[in-house]
Order: structure tokens, then C-alpha cells, then sequence
């Protein structure tokens, strides 16, 4: 089912958590609204499930306007960063809850529950309360306890930030089979670029309680609309008023045309990639990514003097805001 | 690690019983001997008597009308304070407190004059024939107020540490207001509501000052056991007194041993 968020604003005392924001959630998409902390997108997820009220605007779900719904009769599915397990029911008994609130039959929630489990890998774990399980594993029964109700759109709120980087991998790739698999709409918050650009098929960067960009996981990063977006989505180095990724800074042993002089202030090795942070003669700091075998190549030491060009930079309007103005290509 | 001096070890034990032993147990003991200093049979005669049964009802009606109250009041209170904001809160949560700020006495004396005979509605509680003051209402009221402030203090800090998620959590799966209420948050402030249910019911079997005040001490019809143990004791029927007061420790014995059991039963469940 389709979201579609209208001029929705939302005010918490003084401060502004959402300024008159309009979205689209198309029907059975996986979309990341993406931001720092404080941008609104967990304020702006809290509103399309009905957890918050907006002072003004519209949340419409599959094309009817659900504003003044109730969260309970909402049909959403909630994902909680602390995954929000009840503490004193079983995995049973939490994946069966919405299903016995809606007073289904008992061979009905057994089947089902059952179902749901073996769909998180948690079928052996029924019996076990949530003290007993770890992070990763209170999370899927979070969400099979989200999904057991066949909720119109599944919303999950920082889902992966409590856990370790490494089930936080897992999880996400996880995700993805199951959004394959279910078909469910699917909005997820997180602050992690890298976790939006792999798990969603839209990405809504939020700043400042509005959307800076919506758009395909490329489209961001090779088109961003403004500073924040480039800076947000992806690494950044700032050359005057140039905007170079690091991966599209070169460097040379001997000076060309358009080369500025830097020195190698430290060579940072992380298996495939090597990241070398360089000073410019004016004392701006800038850093360059490139391949374990380029930089074995070109046989780069701390302390060296080497030349630096960008191969493909943004200018952005003076304030940011404004569209790009200009794509340098290096020849 | 250096080991622990075996001064400082025992020591401190010692010093804690011994405080314990010479302030608690040494009275408490004495009057299980003074009670039983004639025989079990004078004991047990000394409590059976109308009056002294009559006592002991009316300490039961006092904790089966305040301690529902009061848990009922204590839980909805509780949620009010943390899960809501309103202008006023401060002042409900300092309202909250004074009877543990205030003497009981002064509560007695300050329910006297709302609903005394010259009182505020106690003149027209009066002329509708409802005797509140020297009567068992008034000492309901009083047993209301002295324990009232237990549940929700207990309860409180429970609801914060568990937060709002898992209640939101419930509100998104569906649960109404209520179901909300029923399934996840109170099964999840249990222990914290049976605390201040065992506290309330212990302060509300012993009070003393709050209750003598707006009694009126007429046997048989407004004592409670405090009341009745004190009567005895100054009627010089101290085999009374003591066996009076062993009764009071029993019940609050009982209330301690229910709340074990049952918690006992769940953690092997």
C-alpha cells in the first residue's frame, strides 16, 4: 500500500521537528529516510504510524487519509530501535499478540505464529522469553510480531542501531530477502548512509526537519541536489568551492595542469582500500581513496610531496540550497 | 587484592545486629514473652473477647476498603505522572507526599475540622444523618490519607524504567487503551504495585495517631486493634496489650508471607 505524507508539520514546544514536509511511499517499495539525529525523519515515521499527531498536514495510506485514525487501527507494522519486546510473554506470546487481540482462532494464531517464526529463524525458540535471547534474535521476533498482523506498510525505527556491526551486516542483508519475500511497503530510519544505500530502493535525506532529497541510492550519490545531500550521501572533500568525492582525487608524482602540491600527512591501510590523508600548501586538510595496487604503484610515503587533482567535482550556489551549477569533468 | 581486615569483616556485621538486636528484635521479643507470660489460654482468651473481635473486623474493613482504594488511586496516579504531562504535575506529586510529611495526628485533627459537626461539609453530612467523625467513615478517611502515597511511589519509578515502547508497541499491534493497560503495562509494574499494596496494607493495619484521633475510642463499635491494644494497656490488662499487639504481627507477617509465596510461584513458573 502506498504512503503519501502532505505538508505535514509537527512542533515539539519550540522546536520545529518537521516543516511542512510532503512524501511518497509508492506501493511495495523499501525506502530509507535518511538524516542526522534531530532531522526529523524518526518524528516523520512516528507520524505516518499514528504515534505522533502533525499539527498540520495529511498522512494518507493506500490512498485514504488516515490522520485521524487511531495508532491501533492504523494497520501498521512497528519496529522499535530497542526492539520493545514484552518482557514478560514468551517469543510465542509476543509474535501471537496482535493476533489474539484481534481475537483470531487458537489453530489460526498457532499456525500462523509458527509460520512467522520460521520466517525469522526462530522456530526452536517459542518457549524462551526475550532475557534469553540476544540482540539480533529480540529484533526478528520484533519483526514477525510486526508483520504476524499483515500490516499495510511495515515502519521500522532505527531497527539495527542497538546491535554489533556484524549482525548489524547480517540483518541487513536479511532485510532485504525478506522485504523480497513479503512484499510489504517498507520505511526504515537510520543515520547510516551506508546501511540506506544497501537496504532501500529510495533514499528521503532529511535535514533539519526537511526533506533535502528523495531518490534512487545512485541517483543521490552521483546527483546530489545540494551541499548537505553530497556531504550526507557518501564522502566528501571541499576544494575552494569545489565538491570532490575522494575516490575521484588523483594523485600524481609530478606537477600538471590543474595539480595543486600536497604532502602525504598519513597513510591509512584497510585491505582493499587505502586511504591517504594529504595537506595542501595553504593548510587545508583533504584525503584521497584509492586501490591497495595504485597505491603500491605509485609507492606513496608519509612525509612525500605528490600532486593532486580532482577527475570530477560539484560547484553548489553560495548558500547550499540551490541546484548544482556546474559538473567539472577532468579531460 | 590485599585480603579484608577481619575487624572490618566481622565487625561491621557485628556492629548491624547488634543495632538490630537492641532496637528491633529485644522489644519485639519481649513482648512475645509478656503475652505469654500466663499461658497461651489467657493469651488467647484476652483476644477473643467481643470487644477484641470486634477490633480486629474493623482493622480488616479498614485494609479492604483503603488498600483498593489506594492501588487503584496509586496505579492511575502513577501513569498520570509519567506518562502524561499537564500543567499542575509538580503539584500533584508534591500533594502526593504529605502524608508522609505530615503527622498523623494533624491529619486527624485537619479531617475533624473539614467533617466534624462544625466542620466545612461535616455540619451538612450531619443533617442528612451521615456521622463521619467518631465513626468508622471518618476512620476509613483517615486510613485512606495516612496510606496513600505507598503504591504510587513504588509504582512510579517501575513505569519509568520500562518506558512507553512496548505500550506503543501494543497500541501499533492493535491493543486499545485498555488492553494496552491490562496485557503489557500492568503485568510489567506487578512486583512494584505489590510492594506498595504490602506497604499500604501494613501501614494501614497499625495506624495509630490518624485513626485514634477521629475515632472517638468506643469500644466494641469505632476500634481498630492499635486502638484496642492501647486501651488495654492503659486499663492495666497487659497480657491483653501484648497479645493484641501479636496479633497486629501476625497479620503483617501473613501480608509479607502472601507476597513471597506468590512471587516464589512465578519465578519457578
Amino acid at each position: 500500500m502506498s504512503i503519501v505524507v502532505e505538508n505535514a508539520t509537527k512542533r515539539f514546544g519550540e522546536f520545529l521537528a518537521l516543516n511542512d514536509v510532503s512524501l511518497e511511499v509508492p506501493d511495495g517499495s523499501l525506502t530509507a529516510l535518511l538524516g542526522p539525529s534531530g532531522s526529523g525523519k524518526s518524528t516523520l515515521l512516528r507520524l505516518i504510524a499514528g504515534l505522533e499527531e502533525p499539527d498540520a498536514g495529511r498522512i494518507l495510506i493506500s490512498g485514504r487519509d488516515a490522520t485521524a485514525v487511531a495508532v491501533q487501527d492504523r494497520g501498521v507494522g512497528f519496529v522499535f530501535q530497542h526492539y520493545a519486546a514484552f518482557k514478560h510473554m514468551t517469543v510465542y506470546e509476543n509474535v501471537a499478540f496482535g493476533l489474539r487481540i484481534r481475537k483470531q482462532p487458537k489453530g489460526h494464531i498457532d499456525k500462523r505464529v509458527h509460520e512467522l517464526l520460521s520466517l525469522v529463524h526462530l522456530d526452536g525458540l517459542s518457549g524462551r522469553f526475550p532475557s534469553q535471547l540476544s540482540g539480533g534474535q529480540r529484533q526478528r521476533m520484533a519483526l514477525a510480531r510486526a508483520l504476524a498482523v499483515e500490516p499495510k506498510v511495515l515502519l521500522l525505527d532505527e531497527p539495527f542501531g542497538a546491535l554489533d556491526a556484524q549482525v548489524r551486516k547480517e540483518l541487513r542483508a536479511w532485510l532485504r530477502r525478506l522485504h523480497d519475500e513479503v512484499h510489504v511497503t517498507t520505511v526504515f530510519v537510520t543515520h547510516d548512509q551506508e546501511e540506506a544505500m544497501e537496504v532501500a530502493e529510495q533514499i528521503v535525506v532529511m535535514n533539519d526537519g526537511q526533506i533535502e532529497q528523495a531518490g534512487a541510492p545512485r541517483e543521490l550519490y552521483e546527483h546530489p541536489a545540494n551541499k548537505f545531500v553530497m556531504g550526507f550521501v557518501g564522502a566528501v572533500n571541499r576544494l575552494g568551492s569545489l565538491f570532490v568525492r575522494p575516490h575521484d582525487v588523483e594523485i600524481l608524482h609530478r606537477p600538471e595542469t590543474g595539480t595543486e602540491e600536497a604532502m602525504i600527512e598519513h597513510i591509512v591501510h584497510l585491505g582493499f582500500e587505502v586511504r591517504v590523508e594529504l595537506v595542501l600548501g595553504d593548510g587545508d586538510g583533504l584525503w584521497a581513496q584509492i586501490t591497495r595496487a595504485d597505491a603500491q604503484a605509485l609507492e606513496l610515503e608519509k612525509g612525500q610531496i605528490v600532486y593532486i587533482r580532482p577527475n570530477r567535482a560539484r560547484v553548489f550556489d553560495e548558500d547550499g540550497s540551490g541546484p548544482t551549477t556546474e559538473e567539472l569533468q577532468a579531460a | 587484592m590485599a585480603a579484608r581486615h577481619p575487624l572490618g569483616k566481622y565487625g561491621l556485621r557485628f556492629a548491624a545486629l547488634g543495632y538490630l538486636t537492641l532496637l528491633l528484635m529485644v522489644p519485639v521479643g519481649m513482648i512475645f514473652y509478656r503475652a505469654f507470660e500466663h499461658g497461651a489460654g489467657t493469651a488467647w482468651d484476652s483476644v477473643t473477647t467481643p470487644d477484641a473481635l470486634h477490633a480486629l473486623y474493623l482493622t480488616v474493613v479498614m485494609v479492604a476498603i483503603a488498600v483498593p482504594a489506594n492501588t487503584v488511586f496509586g496505579v492511575g496516579c502513577a501513569l498520570l505522572l509519567v506518562r502524561t504531562n499537564f500543567r499542575g504535575k509538580a503539584l500533584l506529586n508534591a500533594l502526593i507526599d504529605i502524608p508522609f510529611a505530615v503527622s498523623p495526628v494533624v491529619i486527624g485533627l485537619s479531617l475533624i475540622l473539614v467533617y466534624g459537626s462544625t466542620g466545612w461539609f461535616g455540619s451538612y453530612l450531619i443533617d442528612n444523618g451521615v456521622q463521619v467523625i467518631f465513626a468508622v467513615p471518618g476512620m476509613v478517611l483517615a486510613t485512606i490519607f495516612v496510606s496513600l502515597p505507598f503504591v504510587v511511589r513504588e509504582v512510579v519509578p517501575v513505569l519509568q524504567e520500562i518506558g512507553d515502547e512496548q505500550e506503543q508497541a501494543a497500541r501499533t499491534l492493535g491493543a486499545s487503551g485498555w488492553q494496552t493497560f491490562r496485557r503489557v503495562t500492568l503485568p510489567a509494574i506487578r512486583w512494584g504495585v505489590t510492594y506498595g499494596v504490602v506497604l499500604a496494607t501494613a501501614r494501614a493495619l497499625g495506624e495509630f495517631g490518624a485513626v485514634a484521633v477521629v475515632s472517638g475510642h468506643i469500644s466494641g463499635q469505632t476500634e481498630t486493634i492499635p486502638l484496642w491494644v492501647w486501651h488495654q494497656f492503659q486499663n492495666f490488662n497487659s497480657t491483653g496489650a501484648y497479645a493484641g499487639s501479636l496479633v497486629l504481627a501476625l497479620l503483617a507477617l501473613i501480608t509479607l508471607f502472601a507476597m513471597n509465596v506468590s512471587k516464589r510461584k512465578e519465578s519457578s513458573a
